[in-house]
């Protein structure tokens, strides 16, 4: 199969669902900019024409609005938040209208709208430029969320998203972007709400999203140069999110860590905690443990930034930890 | 006839928007006097007053042009040509309601004559109309988008977004102001400093108008002359429609507790009733007070059969507690 970077895999996503469905349009800041949204979105305005691929006023929250009402209005739009952050502004179409619109007519309509927004963050850009806020939206009944970790998933959740028929969160993050895998020619989609088992093991699940998702596969990688058999699930999508795939997991190994690149209170990570301990506390062996950001808002300076984000050895580190192999470290009450 | 003039407009014309306020006006208070029955529990903001402004401006346009409304749309779903009993069902919670019960007095739904949801956060639907009428731009289906919106809405952010974001793109939308002079409970000169919603026009570059939205003949005038430019390709326009809300923000209460001046004002404006205007308007043309008062016994029969529809109606069964969350799925999450 042919290899694209998880960038290009975006773009040409976005070219294949503009060329096949007259539906679609495209909506946000910086669409017509060569350096705004990395090279995801390079000159398809030239291709598709700006009346389709539309860049926008300062305005998240009318783009977003007008994103959502064109949906209801049968179109199949895509609106672009350079950043997370910015999507803040543009809440209440997306919480209020979109994700509410399907139960309020009782099916009888819906807002089909994908909102893709980029988690951009490192390089001492400090709090309001940083921000992975995915747990938001994972609350909210009637919006779904994917968070694409490889080129292939990029490509293809999108379309999924696109084709979907509800509102749909799409979350790409900027340190994917020069990864590079398999990406088919065709579109094709990714089922939203399917979970990929990244890397099968025997002796404890990680189960990632997105970046961390990556860099589980790496952590697991370097545990099993250690003698332990790590086994990586990666989410894809955090709502609906694929608990069969994660609990039969759990029940093999008896160990759970999850690795989401956001902040540990009431998130991803707390939330497949939860259900896990709900549903197979009797298949654990150990505590299931979360490896996520601190609760603090991202700092600047690059030697704070250093410990800020977790990278594939903070996952190595807390599965060590969880299975005692450093005596140290090891957590008391285990039954490892 | 004057250059710049308007056209005398025709007898049956206005007597099609009498009938429109007319359905507002005799649903109201028929819900009105159901809410203090307690019969009707849902919170109803009631559009008692205002009426001219729905009716003149649905009045130009066509049965598959949108409109948004908000918390108080009863006049914009009966004005567009939406169901008096999936109306007043909806708003007794049951089954056969437009929204199938789930949404109330806040939340109509008349796809079938472009009302794709009315819904109650202020100044929300501005947005979406922006949107429908992106919809139309991008998919040349010449339609005109309507957003109806209070005076409270124009303080929101979403507002000025989206009259700007409409008018750098020239959508074929129309920004309808009803400036009934009162948020929830405020006084707009409490509110902010100036009386001129209007200017917000010029402001965004697009035409901004101050007319009296009790004169359904007026409003029709100014929002098809709106329409035209919408669909000529010209861009939006906004309207500001100066009238009153005399019922209180909510229920049925006549709300002069809210200050003095309120009573003060609710005096004066009585006697510029739209309903009453368009009346003497036909009588004066003559249309004989026997059809205006046969008129009236026919909406009343038809407000009492929807009346009696929505009471004979199911409530929704609780199975369907969790189902609709997502479209084309009918379990729960």
């Amino acid at each position: 199969m042919r290899s694209l970077t998880y960038a290009r895999a975006i773009r040409e996503a976005f070219a294949q669902l503009l060329a096949s469905d007259p539906r679609v349009f495209v909506i946000g800041q910086g669409l017509w900019s060569p350096w705004y949204v990395g090279s995801s979105m390079e000159s398809l305005d030239v291709e598709f024409g700006r009346s389709r691929v539309i860049d926008s006023p300062v305005s998240e929250n009318a783009t977003t609005g007008a994103a959502v009402g064109a949906a209801l209005a049968g179109m199949r739009p895509i609106v672009v938040h350079p950043r997370m952050d910015f999507m803040v502004l543009a809440i209440d179409p997306i919480i209020n209208q979109a994700a509410n619109w399907s139960y309020m007519f009782a099916g009888k309509a819906s807002a089909p709208v994908v909102v893709r927004s980029i988690i951009n963050r490192g390089g001492e850009q400090a709090a309001q430029h940083s921000q992975a806020l995915q747990a938001f939206f994972l609350h909210v009944p009637g919006v779904k969320v994917v968070m694409p970790a490889t080129p292939y998933d990029a490509k293809g959740l999108l379309a999924a998203a696109v084709r979907d028929g509800n509102p749909v969160l799409y979350i790409d993050d900027r340190w994917l972007y020069q990864e590079t895998g398999g990406v088919p020619e065709e579109l094709y989609e990714v089922p939203i709400g399917k979970a990929a088992l990244r890397r099968e093991g025997r002796d404890v699940t990680v189960v990632a999203t997105s970046f961390m998702a990556a860099q589980a596969v790496v952590a697991a990688g370097a545990l099993a140069r250690r003698g332990v058999d790590a086994e990586v699930i990666d989410l894809r999508s955090v709502k609906p999110w694929d608990k069969e795939l994660v609990l039969e997991s759990v029940r093999k190994t008896g160990r759970l860590l999850v690795a989401d690149a956001a902040w540990a209170t009431g998130g991803v990570a707390a939330e497949v905690i939860a259900s896990v301990a709900c549903e197979a506390a009797d298949s654990l062996v150990a505590r299931p443990a979360r490896v996520c950001l601190p609760d603090a808002p991202a700092p600047m300076s690059a030697s704070l930034e250093k410990v800020y984000y977790p990278r594939s050895e903070t996952i190595a580190r807390a599965v060590e930890n969880m299975l005692c192999l450093k005596e140290a470290s090891c957590p008391t009450g285990s039954r490892s | 006839m004057r250059p710049g003039e308007a056209a005398a407009p025709d007898r049956d014309f206005v007597l099609r928007m009498h009938r429109t306020m007319l359905r507002i006006r005799i649903a109201e208070e028929q819900i009105a006097d159901l809410v203090e029955a307690g019969e009707v529990k849902c919170p109803c903001h009631l559009y008692i007053g205002q009426e001219g402004i729905a009716a003149g401006a649905c009045a130009a346009l066509r049965r598959n042009d949108y409109v948004w409304g908000g918390h108080r749309s009863h006049g914009h779903y009966l004005a567009k040509g939406g169901d008096m009993k999936g109306m007043m069902a909806e708003v007794f919670g049951k089954a056969t309601g437009c929204s199938s019960g789930r949404g109330g007095s806040m939340h109509l739904f008349a796809p079938e004559v472009g009302i794709l949801g009315t819904v109650p956060l202020v100044a929300a639907t501005i947005p979406l109309a922006v949107g429908s009428a992106l919809a139309s731009k991008v998919s040349g289906d010449g339609k005109v988008s309507v957003s109806f919106f209070g005076d409270g809405a124009t303080e929101e952010g979403h507002f000025h977004e989206s009259v700007n974001l409409a008018a750098v793109y020239k959508l074929p939308v129309l920004f309808v102001c009803e400036n009934n002079f009162y948020s929830s409970h405020l006084g707009l000169l409490e509110r902010r400093a100036a009386d001129n919603i209007f200017k917000a026009g010029e402001a965004h570059g697009v035409p901004g108008l101050a007319i009296d939205g009790n004169d359904a003949i007026g409003v029709h005038r100014a929002a098809e002359e709106a329409v035209r430019r919408a669909r000529r390709g010209e861009g939006p326009t906004l309207l500001e429609c100066r009238t009153y809300r005399w019922r209180g923000h909510v229920g049925p209460s006549w709300d002069t507790d809210v200050g003095v001046k309120r009573k003060d004002e609710l005096k004066d404006w009585l006697p510029k009733d739209p309903v009453a205007r368009s009346a003497s308007w036909l009588l004066e043309r003559g249309v004989a007070k026997a059809a205006l008062d046969a008129l009236e016994r026919e909406v009343r029969a038809e407000v009492e059969e929807a009346v009696a529809f929505a009471r004979a109606s199911p409530y929704p069964g609780e199975e369907e507690l969790c189902t609709h969350v997502f479209h084309g799925e009918n379990g729960g999450a």
